[in-house]
Formats: C-alpha cells, structure tokens, sequence
C-alpha cells in the first residue's frame, strides 16, 4: 500500500537529537550536505560516514528503519551508478560492443553513491528525529529575516504544515476511490499507456473535487478560530536555545573545519 | 437573562451561478439567543439553518439586516475577532477541520491566533482535551483516531478559545451511534457549565434535549418554542418533510386510540413514567 | 442464486509485527431473493466482509461460494465476480465525476463492455429504479443535484451493471429525514423489483429491524449471531456486550416490560407497540 512509505516520515523517540532546537538540526543538515561536496577524497567520506553513525547511534533510530525508507530510491542510487560507470571516458579495463568501463569510471561511480547515499541517509535522519510540526516552525523561524524582502515565511510553513495533516487524508480518499470505481467495473492495470491514463480519469475528478471541498471547509474552519495570517500570533512551543544546542552548533562548525582541512591536506 | 446574539430581520443571498442568479437563503429571520440557553436548530438541508449558523459569527455577512453578538456588529470588521472569539464554531465534517498533524498543536490553534502567551496555552490545551476526555491522545495523528475522536479533537481546539457560546454544525451527522453519543454527552456538559449552545441537526432526538427549538423552513423561521410546544404541531412539521420525535409519534397514536398523554410527554424517560402510572 | 460464505479468514498486514486478525472464521448462508442486514460497531470487520463479497480483498482462508462459482479458488475472473455482485461504498456520492448524470451512469455498464443501445436501455431503466426521472436529470451535472438525488445517481451506477446481488454500505449515512426515508425506499423497491439478494449495512437498527429478512451480527471479525430481526433483537444482552443497540422502539417497549408491563418482548414496529400499550392500558382501567 501507498502508506508503507516511510521516507520522510518521524520516529518517535526521546533521544537528544530528537530534543535540539530543530533550527540547529537544519543547518546541521544544509552542513552535512555542504560538506559532502566539499570532501574529494574516500579518507573525508570514511570520516563523514563516521560522524553520521555516531548521530544515529544516539538518535537511537534502529538502522533497519532508515534502510527501510531508502527501498524506494534505491533506484536512483543504481541509476547514476550504471551512468557513471559507462560514461567517464579513460583507461579501459572492460569493453563490450559500444559498452565499456574505465578505471576512472568505476573510481567516479563509487564516489558518487556513497556521496548519493551519505546525502540521503544524513537528510531522511533529520526528518526522522524532528516532529514535522517542529520541522516546519524550525523553517519558518529560518525564514523569517528573508520576511523584509517579501518572502512569506509564515505563510511557507503554514502550507507545510496543512500539507504534512491532508496527506494521509487524501491517500486514504484515493483508495476509497480507486475501490469504489474498480467495483464498477473500473480496470486500472491492463491496456497501453493512453487507455490507462485515460482510467485514472474516474479517480483524479473525484479526487480534486474532494480535495477542493476539503480546502473549502479547512479555510472556514480556520477562519472561526481566529485565524489571520502569522500577524500577532503566538506559539505554545517557544522556540529557545538550549545549551546543548549551542554545543551542538559548535561541534558541526568544527567538524566543517575538519573537513575543509582534510579536503586541503589530502 | 441577557442577549448574547441578536437577529434583526436578517436576509441572506449568494450567487448560484456566473449569469448573477442569486439564491435567497435566509429570507427575513429574526431571533434573540439567551446568554447560557441550548437553543436546537432543526431543518432539512437547504432550508437555510447552516447558513444561518455561519451567520452567527461573521463567516457570512448579512445581505440584509443585522447580527449582533456581545453588541457587536458582525459587519464591524474592528470586532470580527471579538465576535468568533465569542461565538466558537464546530462543523460537520470531523476531518476537514483539523489544521495539525499532531492533536495538541491542533488545540493550541485557536489559542496562538489570539496570542495568548504560551504557558497559558498550553495549561489551555491540556485542559480542553481533559474535558473532552482525549488527554491520552494529545501526541496523536488525526488519521490514527475515529470520527467521534476527532470531532472531540476539534470541540477541544473550540474549547481552548473559551468563547461563551459555541456553534455546532450538524456535528454528529456523520458519526456512529457511539460517537453521537459520545459528543451529546460533551455538549450537555459544555452547557451544564455555563456555555450558550446552539446546535444543528436533523436528529430529533438530539433536539429533545434543548430548552429551545427552532424549525427553520425555506429561509424562514417556522416554528420556534419549548420544545414541548414545537413537536405539538406534529402535523406542520411533516408537512415539511422533517419527522417529529418516536415518544411524540407514540403520544399522538395513542390518543389516536383515546388515551389521554399529555402532550408535554417528548421523551422516552416521561413517556414511561406516564404509561407505568396506571400499572 | 445464493450465497455460501465457509470459515472465512482474513489478515491484515499478514507476517507483519502489526498483523491483525481483521476476519475470524465467519460462516453464514443467504438465500435468494433474501435481503439480509449487517450490523456491528465501527472497525468490527463489517466492510472487510463486504469487499470479500466482490472480490476486492482475498480470502486467507475459507470459501465464499457466489451461485456455483467458488470465488476464492486461483483463477476466477475477478471482473466477472463484479459483474455479478455490486457494491455501493460509504458516501457513494463521492465517486461521481461524469458531466452528465447518464454519462456517470454508464460508467458501469460500459466497462462491462455493453452495447450503445443496451447501456442506454440500462441507464434508463437504473435511473427509474432509483425513483429518479431520467428526461429530468439525464443531461443535468451530477453536481447540481442535492445529496439525497446525488446519493441515488451514484447507487443507479451500481443498479446499471444488473448485479445479482446488491449491497450497500451504509446508504443513509449523513442524509436529512426526507432523503434517508427516501433511499430507505429505494433500496426496499429495488429489492422487490429484482427479486435479487440485497445487503444493507446500517447502524441505524430501526432500518435494519424493518427492512431484513436476516440480520447478521458482526464483532472484532467475529460472527455474534445471525438470525430474523425478531430473533437478534430479543438478544439484548448479546447486543450490548458487542456495543449494539436495541432499535429505539423495542428499546421503548423492552423498559415498560423492565417496568413490570405485561407486553410482548422485542417489539420492532411503531403500531405494533402502540397496539399493546393502548390494550394493556385498557385492561388497567
């Protein structure tokens, strides 16, 4: 089923990277990835890599569940994989036709997926251990200086967060709907591409019109509990550094340092 | 007792369609809603009385006329936020009025437009979802839980407000019986504790226990009263198509068949007592 | 045609640690022409058993026999199932999404791969069946028709395909007086129109108690008890232990006997109870 998907999805948990101020752990990650970047040789990922198992071992997030939630893009990792392999140009070693395989190529194609693959379980970690609704208060608290060039950071987060509580709502109508027009005899498997688009027509009408309803009630909904924009409003979980998010916040500025010197001697 | 709203010839139109047909909603209706009363607004649908409701907290504007609550004009838009902090509203479809993704943060809603300070919001929300009996919950998703649960999810983000009246939209239409039942029991509750309610619904039953009803019929006022004086004209509210309540069906086959029930007997527990008197 | 339903098994999320046992041995016959009722509370197993029925969930275990065909065997053709059993969801006014109401109607009909001339006779007559005029709303939006008429629209959607047997989830769900008395109508006309099985699961008992033939009672996937609506409401004790109730008139009739009235137990009908108070009261006097 469509709900088995948990990428992007929030572990439960009481662990102290669940409790940093989610700002610290936004741009811990946006570090994370610059740093991946910035690392052009296998010692720096040896080192990021170990720094990330550190997190998750104190995030307590049992690796099986973050393996889990990478099935889905396991796909991508192969893809720029097989790219890479065939494409860079330099020594063969290995050739078949118009196929052929270089040192460099292999050299890139590694590099590549553990980047690929160090990029994706260090950002899946942060939604993981951040509740989303902190998550997007964390964002919009980031966003807030941009508020003077008329970026609307509140109004960002607001969509964040209306979209996080619909979307299981929604995947649940779309299954109540794709069941209702298959007992009409509705096929949605068998036909070339044309006629299946055409039999997701049964369902993407209803789907939108519920979708528009349900916009229509939420805004009157949210209109009789007073709401106005993000003018004035409080929030019940302040937002305050703690010490341990300014140690946290000293330990990624370091660990920057560390790689940009190893990137430098190596 | 003083007024908390007050309905001066109120008319409401919209428009049905792009060639500027207009539709009349609400087509002259004047009432007066006692501070602390539980006024039960019955209708079928399209006979104006959601219409109404909305109209009692300023989500729609008067065509014509004037609604006041707490004095306040719903047309003074200075006050708007007076007038839905006042008048709170729950609607019909439990799940189209939930904001958040975890229940707490969808309590705390209402509190943080206001902008009210956080310790206070949060002793606020525990305390909403105490009352509706979801303290449990509060980490909870909306989807994980039932109709009844979420529609008690969103009395509590109402609650949390605490506005002197609440709305209630048709809020057990599309529940279970034991979700009805469930939110019946807050409501008697909410209104045991001082809270003005208004509720609409098309279940009679629900409406027997108001001290007030109102029928409401193609834009008008039809019947409005005790509610043992509405269902006496049992014959005028069928003719518009809306069923009365089984104990006052009962009473009126058995003096059908010459038994004298008073016609004050509306419910199930008066129509025993009555019957077990001759015993 | 009947229906043979055998120790009927299902698991949700089967080898999972959240693996939960949604149907638990459930075993009943309907016979033809039978309209049977099913209750239970919310999460009881009601819709998994229905979408059995059409083949829209597997069986783990047990038979469910349809006519002659065993429908849980490897290889039946599942359209061929629902050409035969037609199930109208919860709140069915939600899958409309044609720009007429006979265009909407046909949907069925022409996935079943019928001629022009036979889905047009089909509509026509499922239009009718549903009390609804077809010269009036055939070209009209389904959109613009109110819930009870849009309700009815969706219902014929199922009626075009000429199940054998029909069943439908809480029809009444959500509609004002005048519509649930009126689809209440429908499915009873239907019903006797076809000859066909119908079955109604509702949690409205008074429906249940007027309209069934044989009510079925259902709780935590497990068959309670099955019987005439006489039979099940007399079970009062039964009813509540699974959190059912007694419909409110034989509720009524059940606290006058708790009273000490000598009437007669499990009164499901208005008249039928005002009968034997008014001769109770008229032997007092």
């Amino acid at each position: 089923m469509i709900r088995d998907i948990t990428l992007g999805q929030y572990f439960s948990g009481e662990s102290l990277i669940h409790k940093l101020d989610p700002r610290v752990k936004i741009i811990g990650t946006m570090l994370f990835i610059i740093e991946l970047f910035i690392v052009d040789n296998f010692l720096g990922f040896l080192v990021a890599a170990v720094a990330l198992g550190t997190v998750i071992a104190i995030s307590k997030v049992p690796l099986s569940y973050i393996v889990r939630g990478l099935k889905p893009i396991l796909f991508i990792l192969f893809f720029t994989f097989a790219l890479n392999i065939f494409m860079i140009q330099g020594e063969v070693i290995w050739q078949w036709k118009f196929l052929h395989i270089t040192k460099e190529g292999i050299n890139v194609a590694v590099f590549m997926a553990i980047r690929l693959f160090l990029l994706i379980i260090g950002s899946s970690l942060l939604t993981l251990c951040t509740r989303p609704i902190s998550l997007t208060d964390g964002i919009e608290r980031l966003l807030s200086p941009f508020k003077k060039i008329g970026l609307p950071s509140h109004e960002i987060a607001m969509m964040m967060t209306i979209a996080l509580r619909f979307i299981p709502t929604l995947l649940e109508e779309t299954d109540k709907i794709m069941k209702a027009q298959q007992a009409r005899g509705a096929d949605f498997e068998s036909g070339n591409l044309i006629q299946r688009a055409k039999s997701l027509i049964p369902i993407l009408v209803p789907l939108f019109i519920s979708a528009f309803r349900i916009a229509q009630d939420l805004a009157m909904a949210m209109e009789a509990r007073c709401y106005r924009g993000g003018e004035n409003r409080t929030r019940m979980n302040e937002m305050k550094f703690k010490r341990r998010d300014y140690m946290a916040f000293a330990l990624q500025t370091l660990f920057l340092g560390i790689i940009i010197l190893e990137a430098r001697l190596f | 007792m003083e007024n908390i709203i007050t309905i001066e010839n109120l008319v409401f139109q919209y428009l049905r369609d792009e060639d500027g047909d207009t539709v009349q909603a609400l087509k002259g209706v004047n009432l007066e809603i006692k501070k602390g009363s539980f006024t039960a607004i019955i209708g079928k649908n399209g006979s104006g009385k959601s219409t109404l409701a909305k109209n009692l907290n300023g989500l729609l504007l008067p065509t014509e006329g004037v609604v006041y609550v707490n004095g306040y004009d719903t047309k003074d838009y200075d006050h708007v936020w007076d007038i839905r902090q006042t008048a709170g509203m729950v609607f019909q479809n439990p799940d189209n009025q939930l904001v958040s993704a975890i229940v707490e943060d969808d309590v705390a809603f209402g509190p943080e437009n206001l902008g009210i300070e956080p310790e206070e919001i949060r002793r606020r929300v525990n305390k909403a979802l105490k009352d509706v009996n979801m303290g449990q919950f509060k980490k909870k998703a909306p989807h994980f839980l039932s109709g009844g649960q979420k529609q008690r999810v969103a009395i509590a983000g109402v609650v949390a407000m605490k506005p002197e009246c609440i709305i209630f939209d048709e809020p057990t239409a599309m529940l279970d019986p034991k979700g009805r039942k469930e939110i019946m029991a807050i409501i008697d509750e909410l209104h045991s504790e001082g809270i003005t309610v208004i509720l609409i619904t098309h279940f009679m039953e629900e409406a027997v226990r108001a001290d007030r009803v109102i029928i409401m019929h193609e834009g008008h006022v039809l019947l409005d009263g005790e509610p043992e004086n509405v269902f006496e004209e049992e014959e005028l509210i069928r003719s518009v198509n809306l069923d009365v309540p089984l104990m006052v069906q009962i009473g009126a086959k058995l003096r059908a068949k010459g038994i004298n029930v008073p016609l004050n007997i509306i419910t199930e527990e008066e129509m025993v007592d009555f019957i077990c008197q001759y015993k | 045609m009947s229906i043979q339903v055998k120790n009927l098994k299902h698991i949700y999320e089967k080898g999972m640690p959240t693996e939960q046992i949604a149907l638990d041995n459930i075993s009943f016959d309907i016979k033809d022409g039978e309209l049977v009722g099913i209750i239970g509370h919310t999460g009881s197993g009601k819709s998994t058993l229905l979408q059995h029925l059409n083949g829209l969930l597997k069986a783990d275990e047990g038979n469910i026999i349809i006519g002659d065909i065993d429908i849980t065997k490897p290889g039946v053709s599942m359209v061929q199932i629902r050409k035969r059993i037609g199930l109208v969801f919860q709140y069915p006014e939600y899958q409309l999404f044609e720009e007429t109401v006979a265009k909407d109607v046909a949907f069925g009909p022409k996935n079943l791969g019928l001629s022009e001339k036979e889905i047009d006779e089909r509509v026509r007559e499922a239009i009718d069946l549903v009390g609804l005029d077809f010269e009036e709303i055939g070209e009209r939006s389904p959109f613009e028709l109110s819930g009870g008429q849009k309700r009815r629209v969706a219902i014929a959607g199922v009626v075009a395909m000429r199940p054998e047997v029909l069943i439908l989830d809480e029809p009444t769900a959500g509609l004002d007086p005048k519509a649930h008395k009126d689809v209440l109508k429908m499915v009873r006309d239907v019903h006797e129109k076809t000859g066909n099985i119908t079955i109604l699961v509702s949690h409205n008992m008074a429906d249940i108690a007027n309209l069934s033939d044989k009510v079925i009672v259902i709780d935590s996937g497990k068959l309670v008890t099955l019987g005439t609506p006489k039979e099940v409401f007399s079970k009062k004790e039964v009813l509540r232990g699974v959190g059912l109730e007694l419909p409110p008139i034989t509720a009524f009739t059940e606290e006058l006997r708790e009273r000490g009235l000598q009437i007669s137990d499990t009164i499901l009908d208005v008249d039928e109870a005002v009968t034997e108070i008014s001769k109770y009261l008229a032997k007092e006097e």
